[in-house]
């Protein structure tokens, strides 16, 4: 073997800010298939239902939104049956909502790996959220279901449903990174998540329909334009209401989801930055 | 060929011990309020941290090449900084300052069945592990069957490693590593797992690797295995290399390292009103031993004067274990029937025990001298001496407290018995 084609490394003290190696994380794309496979197959182990779950939980959460808010008519869902409203928002919500929490605690899960054995630190937060795609894809078959019980038909903007799809794997993605590198410095984040995305969920509208845009300038108490602010600030609204929309074949607002767009790019730019930064030290404090 | 494999240049690294040292990490309420209570000091040191921290450099300025297909042991008591170099090598970890240069393909295994999960099978795991090792799905594809032959556990494949006993979970781990094909391998304390069997096929493959002509830095306590795979040895102290040279050298260094310092022995001629001693000295009965270990006999040379004013005496040697303050024996002139010392003359005392039955660990002698229930001289600690671990014959690993109180000096022979001799035998 010549000189020169012997694969150098070197190691030294790590320099603040660094781009991503995109080069090693496609070496080691093998060990994220790995990761995400051994989360999924240990989920389920030993469960009589299995992969059920995945249906179950946001389908039991339906029915509960749909005996309290529905009867009481609290919540507008336009014209849609408003279970196949509330089950359509929340299949994508739960997308969200675990792939956030399982990015959030993997790396001080795998820490005895961490600790043992080099790799991209990266594959550990992007192969937990594995578990929370694959559980999606579950509940969109019930959802499927669902609207075929309802005589809904999706039409041509079913073909925009990989966009809210990508944007909210982008926002968990970069949200994840952030917070699982801090919860290796500060445990504090293991209580805060939860508790967290609890709150997020009522501040985006998935059980509830958004005010149309013109509603909200209308809107006179401070309260309401607190409110506003906070569903029109909330990157998840448009990424929700515009999943919502192409799969249940409702006209389309581009605006709001270009903000979203944009907002989710940054955290997620924000997120490889930060954790790349910080990934250096995680064996030593995790 | 002489190409350096692995370079160290300058290599140190330091860790910040805080004040919540067990836990390692902080809550955000003490970063909130330490960065709230000290705003000057974290000014002044450039947030650099409270000033309750301490700093602890786990290596310091270590530099050496290591060559091709070089096979080096390194070693040194805990702490020394064994584990952060390879941590370091390994890429886990970066050094604070210097650099270290690896050329060619790294594997490294600091653990055995690092990522395992216990709720998968023992498949699933070969290729989790295998994997995470850095090996491709291609690659352990087609050495699945031999990992499987090699581990012995083929029957148990499909059942979850939690009802795996530890030796077969280890045994399957190490299988995967086995078949790892770096061109540098970084190996810390494989060895110290598993029983007797697994151990001595440990060290069979791992004695294949070193004379493959692979570069091998391998970290081990095991003295016996460093001496048989090694040609060269690195001794760390205190995050420092103490030596570097030939592993024979290299493992007498750490030997006396291991010793415990002299400063709290008596000095030699060591006087009291009534006798003198000259000298005392414990040796291994091995030649070309310097300490005492667990496999070797002893002997304890006593070199003694007893003042004239006293007729006789008796010898009594007590040893002690530092370890566990238990008084581990006596030996007395008086009980193995020797005559008592006459006064007045100076005299050589050997004990000589061709057995050692002393597990690993410290000791101390106690040296009294007298006769008839009178007590002449009394020396609380009058010499100590520790006994260096090593592998019983056949064993792969070194016999220690864990195993028991004393190594017995036994012999055990195995002789097979045909049908007739049994028929014979249970006639009789």
């Amino acid at each position: 073997m010549s000189a020169e084609s012997v694969p150098v490394t070197v190691y030294e003290p790590s320099s603040g800010w660094r781009l991503i190696n995109v080069s090693e994380l496609w070496r080691y794309r093998e060990l994220l298939y790995f990761f995400a496979w051994r989360d999924i197959k240990v989920r389920y182990k030993q469960t009589v239902l299995g992969a059920a779950w995945a249906i179950i939980q946001p389908f039991m959460l339906m029915i509960v939104f749909t005996i309290f808010f529905n009867r009481n008519g609290i919540a507008h869902s336009g014209e849609i049956p408003y279970p196949v409203f509330v089950y359509s928002g929340l299949v994508l919500w739960q997308l969200f909502a675990s792939s956030l929490a399982a990015a959030s605690n993997s790396i001080v899960g795998n820490g005895s790996i961490i600790t043992k054995i080099y790799f991209p630190r990266l594959i550990v937060p992007v192969s937990a959220m594995g578990t929370a795609v694959v559980d999606f894809f579950m509940a969109c078959g019930m959802l499927a279901v669902l609207m075929c019980w309802y005589g809904i038909s999706p039409g041509w903007q079913l073909l925009f449903v990989p966009v809210p799809f990508l944007l909210c794997i982008a926002t968990a993605a970069g949200l994840g990174c952030i917070i699982s590198a801090l919860n290796v410095s500060f445990r504090d984040f293991r209580y805060t998540v939860p508790f967290m995305i609890q709150i997020w969920l009522f501040a985006t509208p998935t059980i509830y329909m958004a005010l149309p845009a013109k509603h909200a300038e209308d809107a006179t108490g401070t309260f309401d334009i607190v409110k506003s602010a906070l569903i029109y600030c909330n990157p998840m609204t448009s990424i929700v209401s515009s999943f919502r929309t192409a799969i249940l074949g409702q006209p389309m607002q581009g605006g709001m989801l270009f903000a979203s767009a944009g907002m989710a790019l940054a955290v997620l730019v924000a997120g490889l930055a930060i954790f790349r930064r910080s990934e250096a030290r995680f064996a030593d404090i995790v | 060929m002489s190409r350096a494999a692995v370079k160290l240049e300058k290599l140190s690294k330091r860790y910040r011990i805080g004040t919540n040292r067990q836990l390692g990490y902080r809550t955000l309420r003490e970063a909130v309020s330490e960065t709230l209570s000290t705003p000057l000091r974290i000014l002044q040191n450039g947030g650099g941290g409270s000033g309750r921290t301490s700093e602890f450099w786990a290596l310091n300025d270590v530099s050496f090449n290591v060559n091709d297909g070089e096979v080096v042991g390194i070693i040194g008591r805990n702490g020394a900084g064994k584990s952060t170099l390879l941590k370091i090598l390994s890429g886990i970890t970066p050094p604070t300052s210097g650099r270290a240069v690896l050329a060619g393909r790294v594997g490294s295994l600091l653990e055995v069945g690092t990522g395992f999960h216990q709720e998968l099978s023992g498949r699933e795991n070969v290729y989790l592990n295998g994997s995470i090792l850095g090996m491709r799905r291609k690659e352990i594809d087609s050495k699945f069957d031999a990992i499987v032959d090699y581990s012995g556990v083929e029957q148990f494949l499909d059942t979850p490693v939690k009802r795996y006993s530890s030796g077969m979970r280890v045994r399957l781990a190490f299988a995967v590593a086995a078949f790892l094909e770096p061109e540098i391998l970084i190996v810390d304390e494989v060895l110290a797992v598993g029983d007797a069997e697994f151990q001595r096929k440990c060290l069979g493959t791992m004695s294949q690797v070193a004379s493959s002509g692979r570069t091998v830095l391998f970290v081990s306590h095991n003295m016996p295995a460093v001496r048989s795979l090694c040609d060269r040895c690195v001794v760390l102290d205190s995050g420092r290399v103490a030596f570097d040279g030939r592993a024979t050298d290299g493992i007498d260094v750490y030997s006396k390292l291991l010793c415990p310092s002299t400063e709290n022995l008596a000095a030699f001629p060591n006087s009291t009103e009534n006798a003198t001693i000259h000298n005392l000295k414990v040796e291994s009965t091995e030649a070309d031993e310097t300490v005492v270990t667990s496999t070797s006999g002893m002997t304890i040379q006593i070199d003694l004067s007893i003042s004239a004013n006293i007729s006789r005496s008796h010898i009594l040697m007590v040893i002690w274990s530092k370890d566990t303050g238990e008084r581990i024996g006596s030996l007395a002139t008086e009980e193995h029937g020797i005559d008592a010392i006459k006064g007045g003359q100076r005299s050589n005392i050997k004990i000589n025990m061709p057995f050692n039955i002393l597990p690993p660990g410290e000791y101390r002698l106690q040296l009294n001298l007298g006769y008839g229930g009178q007590r002449y001289a009394e020396w609380e600690s009058i010499h100590s001496f520790t006994v260096i671990p090593r592998c019983l014959a056949g064993a792969g690993h070194p016999y220690t407290r864990k195993h028991g109180v004393c190594i017995i000096p036994a012999q055990i022979s195995v002789n097979t018995i045909s049908d007739q001799n049994a028929n014979e035998l249970s006639a009789a």
